[in-house]
């Protein structure tokens, strides 16, 4: 096992290598950053040279790579065009994004596996049908679209019938947030709440879709028909046979799903005004800014790999009949 | 990686994907089926002997969701192609009513600029529907022919193939759509090029499916027969191994259908997707998400129809899943 893990860890760490030479084409690709500058007929040319120096962009691209793997592995992200610290940049509105799809990812977790084990229990019955015609309704449902009705449908009514804020639809902050950390623990409880439950209702329906199928395959199992024939009680059946092993599969699809749950958490800041990681990435696409889709897809890329990881491991750890060879 | 073990009926096998392992079952239920049926006439009991492709169809027919998805898919894409060419608007005919509200003139009301709804939301579907089908086609054909290569000559091949799709895989897909996109938005319109990029990206599934189903059934003896017979590598594959790989990858391209449809219209929600005066269901959400209280009628419709749109797709495929795989699904004694 633990050899296994360390090779895994080896291999994921040469994936990433790759993955950043992938990326860096990607990205030198897209187009001139200093684009916007060389329109400007008020910038002298020396400047443009000279921040063409400064970006190496007339080194040929093997040797930028080089430069930008070498900076980073030493957590030297570089500059933004605005000659920002990027790296810097990147943790703040990692903080940002993290904080809202955490919370919504463990509460989509719980939520799923209470649908999943629910709608699989009283299959075929109207319980059932309730819960995955939502699911598919859920799933047919792109982010944006989820996040905009519920901000205008939903939160913004509410808000006015009750005339005061309860629901925050623009921002991951109050702007004149002060005070101890103590005092600020409501505002930053609060603002994040829209943008979970768009996250959470999301992510919840295909992970509840696939835990019911889970559990209908583990509930015609045979050592769950042994365990009935035993006369234990349908509720330590459930847990204890049934609900346990139906919550191996389902423990490795959302630990694979976080590429997925990352790309829906910047629809999700786009529509809620939060800047997130991924507003911060969108307006770096927009503005040709290198280093900074760099770092977003470095950082994006290490945690799916991390989890990608944890899948396997995971697997190993629920289900002993796995061996590693 | 572990090498996965023998393919058996189980989700619980190898820490191969989930979904690898899953597609094992598809064939041998399939196949399993079909050979079970198509001798059943030795008794006279069935009437006729049905094709496996027959009873799959069959199946398919009796699922009353299903149904309802196709009747609505079918129904939506005649129905934008119908209102394209003879409605009374065209979706860029300019009227004199700004802002109105649904009326027998303007069933979905007109925008700010005098457009019909009803027009520009259909064409917004027609559109969608040619982007849909022409990024399921490429992303299944690719996504084909590099898991069929990489499932049936394995060593090196499979290794240096699949080792790409995790490389593809690694990366959040919408976030790399949007690096592509952004380029493209600002060379062209032409909305080839979006399922171009949406396709390059969507086939890394499909090919892991088809690789994991070909690892087991070049083991198979039927293959092992054709090749005693001198069949070439390339006939093996094609007549003998793909069509009993066919359910998972028909599965998969209708899912592939819902999902681009959902990458289009966010691309399009950014303004990176479809440009005007092209419309999109996505980019008419776009526009009207600001007067979404005030003018619903300019949100409403667009979103009802991209849900209803996908839902639909979403229905067709998993009544496909049942029609193949009806074991998977059964109800329990």
């Amino acid at each position: 096992m633990f050899a296994y893990v360390i090779r895994r860890l080896l291999i994921s760490v040469v994936v990433l290598f790759f993955a950043t030479i992938f990326v860096f084409v990607l990205v030198a690709k897209s187009g001139n950053p200093l684009a916007l500058l060389n329109a400007n007929p008020h910038i002298p040319h020396a400047t443009v040279v000279a921040r063409e120096n400064l970006l190496h962009l007339n080194d040929p691209l093997w040797q930028r790579y080089w430069i930008w793997l070498s900076g980073a592995i030493h957590g030297n992200l570089g500059t933004s065009i605005n000659g920002q610290d990027v790296a810097s940049e990147a943790m703040s509105h990692l903080f940002v994004t993290l904080r809202m799809v955490i919370v919504a990812t463990v509460i989509a977790i719980f939520v799923a596996i209470f649908m999943g084990v629910l709608a699989a229990v009283r299959q075929g019955k109207v319980t059932d049908h309730a819960i995955t015609v939502t699911n598919f309704v859920l799933l047919a449902t792109p982010i944006f679209v989820l996040g905009l009705a519920l901000k205008e449908f939903v939160a913004i009514p509410i808000n006015q019938h009750l005339n005061t804020t309860i629901f925050y639809t623009d921002g991951e902050q109050s702007p004149t947030l002060s005070g101890s950390f103590l005092s600020r623990l409501p505002a930053y409880a609060e603002h994040p709440a829209l943008p979970a439950i768009t996250l959470i209702l999301i992510s919840y329906a295909s992970w509840a879709i696939y835990q019911r199928s889970s559990m209908i395959e583990t509930l015609d199992a045979d050592h769950v028909r042994l365990a009935r024939a035993k006369g234990l009680s349908q509720r330590r059946v459930l847990f204890r046979h049934v609900l346990r092993n139906a919550l191996i599969p389902v423990t490795t699809v959302v630990a694979l799903d976080f590429a997925a749950v990352l790309g829906g958490a910047i629809i999700t800041e786009i529509v809620f005004g939060w800047q997130g990681l991924g507003q911060w990435y969108l307006n770096g696409v927009l503005t040709l800014d290198t280093n900074v889709m760099l770092a977003y897809l470095l950082i994006t890329a290490t945690f799916v790999i991390l989890f990608n990881l944890l899948a396997d491991i995971l697997y190993g750890v629920l289900d002993p009949r796995i061996r590693y060879a | 990686m572990p090498e996965p073990a023998a393919q058996e009926n189980f989700v619980i096998q190898t820490p191969e994907r989930v979904a690898t392992v899953e597609a094992g079952a598809h064939t041998l239920a399939g196949v399993g089926a079909g050979v079970e049926l198509s001798g059943g006439d030795v008794h006279g009991l069935s009437g006729e002997a049905k094709s496996q492709f027959q009873i799959v169809l069959n199946r398919f027919f009796h699922q009353r969701l299903a149904m309802i998805g196709v009747a609505t898919f079918v129904l939506l894409g005649i129905a934008s192609i119908v209102v394209g060419h003879f409605w009374q608007y065209s979706y860029t005919t300019i009227t004199n009513n700004l802002n109105d509200p649904p009326s027998w003139t303007n069933p979905f009301g007109t925008n700010s600029i005098g457009n019909d709804m009803f027009a520009q939301v259909m064409a917004g579907v027609e559109k969608d529907i040619e982007i849909a089908l022409t990024v399921a086609a490429m992303a299944t054909l690719i996504g084909v022919t590099v898991g069929a290569i990489a499932g049936f000559y394995r060593g090196w091949v499979d290794t240096l193939l699949m080792r790409f799709v995790d490389l593809v895989l690694v990366l959040p897909v919408l976030a790399v759509l949007i690096l592509l996109s952004a380029k493209l938005s600002k060379e062209s319109n032409n909305w080839l090029g979006l399922a171009f990029i949406i396709g390059i990206l969507s086939w890394t599934y499909v090919a892991r499916l088809v690789r994991a189903d070909f690892l087991s059934l070049r083991e198979r003896d039927f293959v092992e027969a054709s090749r005693a017979l001198g069949a070439t590598n390339r006939r093996i594959i094609v007549k003998h191994m793909l069509p009993n790989a066919v359910g998972p990858i028909i599965v998969n391209a209708t899912l592939t259908v819902a999902l681009s449809i959902v990458f289009e219209s966010t691309l399009s929600f950014l303004g990176l997707g479809v440009q005007p005066p092209a419309v999109s269901l996505g980019l008419l959400v776009d526009q009207g998400q600001d007067s979404a209280t005030t003018e619903w009628w300019l949100f409403v419709f667009p979103v009802a129809f991209l849900i209803v749109l996908i839902l639909s797709i979403f229905l067709i495929g998993d009544g496909l899943r049942e029609a193949f795989d009806p074991k998977k699904s059964r109800v329990r004694a």
